[in-house]
């Protein structure tokens, strides 16, 4: 899946993430800012990776500011953003539904 | 099987994701996951992976989970359908149902979801709100409509517009519509859900309203907030003495019946079957909610 343009999904509120995606051209880099960096940051990272190659996005740029969100609202927000982010046509991918 | 309580139905709006993470730790029945009036316009596909992924993995100990999904009249409410569905975990509820048809058109969309992932066909519950002159006219029939119904709630606020009224204290403009709601739900056997009661400055106000429609029949009522529960809960959980009257009743009519009498006398008044049944029911809920096991224990120590 490739993305085609720039979107934001998420607050700024407790327990959210706010996740802006846009394109890339040198495969996918993450840029992260969270309250729980020291113990979660590296696991934030995980969960982005494993979300972005599950629709087998290779070029994205993914920015998000983390509040302490747990992983399935960490994915649910990735999952917003790209979907906001592609073509109608990747809209109906059943992997959104996965 | 035990029975399934709805006194309490906390909404619990989609897309605030520290309330739905958290839904799981307040004492309700029943938690209503909301995509529809509690979302704004721009950010009901966000709601919606919200839903999706917490209802896929947060454990919310047993309560029963329903999602109010969008009108299904301009597309927004199929796609709820299309994600939530797959889940195989909760019911849904349908916002503003005016008639039969709507219940219909819904059930006839989630079949095809259910066939699409091999699901068992029915086995996605549904409950019909009804929110119009015209839904409170055809509650009887939105009731019967479909056997994926588990209840059918009033919502008040679009009612109340919609008579060319508005909410008092009372409940006075709200009179017709609830019994009109209350039997078409005792006829198809299914829960009646009362509406909110939105000022929360006014527990006492609030009290009165939950005491009435206890009285009236109703099942529970929704809320929107934590600090409306413990008063519900109260309300609809029998007393003590509720509790020790319906043992009695019951247990001195099985006796009776052993010697094959029909009608017994207890403290002087006539028992007969309804009593019976109320006493039967009472031993039921307090059953669920646990008061029972907690009595049995007391007299035991």
């Amino acid at each position: 899946m490739e993305v085609t343009k720039q979107s934001v999904s998420g607050t700024l509120e407790s327990s959210d993430i706010m996740i802006t995606i846009e394109k890339s051209t040198i495969g996918n880099q993450i840029e992260l800012n969270s309250t729980v960096e020291k113990q979660f940051g590296d696991s934030i990272r995980k969960t982005i990776n494993t979300t972005l190659r599950e629709f087998e996005i290779n070029n994205a740029k993914v920015g998000a500011i983390d509040k302490g969100a747990l992983d399935c609202i960490i994915i649910a927000r990735l999952k917003a953003a790209i979907y906001h982010s592609v073509s109608d046509e990747d809209k109906q991918s059943e992997v959104f539904k996965a | 099987m035990s029975i399934r309580l709805r006194r309490t139905m906390l909404f619990v709006p989609g897309n605030n994701t520290s309330m739905v993470v958290n839904a799981g730790i307040y004492p309700v029945d029943s938690l209503m996951f909301d995509l529809e009036d509690s979302v704004a316009l721009d950010q009901k596909e966000n709601a919606r992976f919200v839903l999706h992924e917490a209802l896929r993995t947060i454990n919310y100990q047993g309560k029963e989970l329903i999602v109010r999904i969008n009108s299904l009249s301009d597309g927004m409410g199929q796609m709820d359908l299309d994600y939530l569905i797959p889940l195989g975990k909760v019911a849904i509820r349908l916002p503003k149902t005016d008639s039969a048809q709507d219940v219909i058109d819904c059930e006839e969309y989630i079949a095809n979801i259910e066939k699409k992932y091999n699901m068992e066909v029915g086995s996605t519950k549904m409950m019909a709100a009804i929110e119009s002159a015209n839904g409170v006219l055809n509650a009887y029939s939105i009731a019967h409509a479909s056997k994926r119904l588990i209840g059918i709630a009033l919502g008040a606020e679009d009612l109340v517009t919609d008579l060319h009224t508005k909410r008092s204290p009372s409940g006075l403009e709200l009179n017709f519509s609830r019994s009109m709601i209350l039997m078409a739900a005792r006829s198809a056997g299914i829960s009646a859900i009362d509406t909110v009661y939105s000022n929360l400055n006014n527990m006492e106000g609030f009290k009165a309203e939950v005491e009435m429609i206890k009285l009236l029949g109703f099942d529970g009522k929704s809320i929107i907030n934590p600090r409306q529960i413990q008063i519900i809960n109260d309300v609809f959980s029998p007393t003590e003495k509720e509790i020790l009257d319906a043992f009695e009743i019951v247990s001195t009519m099985e006796k009776a019946k052993k010697i094959g009498i029909g009608v017994i006398s207890l403290h002087g008044k006539m028992v007969d079957k309804p009593i019976i049944e109320r006493a039967k029911k009472v031993l039921e809920i307090a059953t669920v909610t646990g008061q029972l096991a907690r009595i049995e224990d007391n007299y035991n120590e």
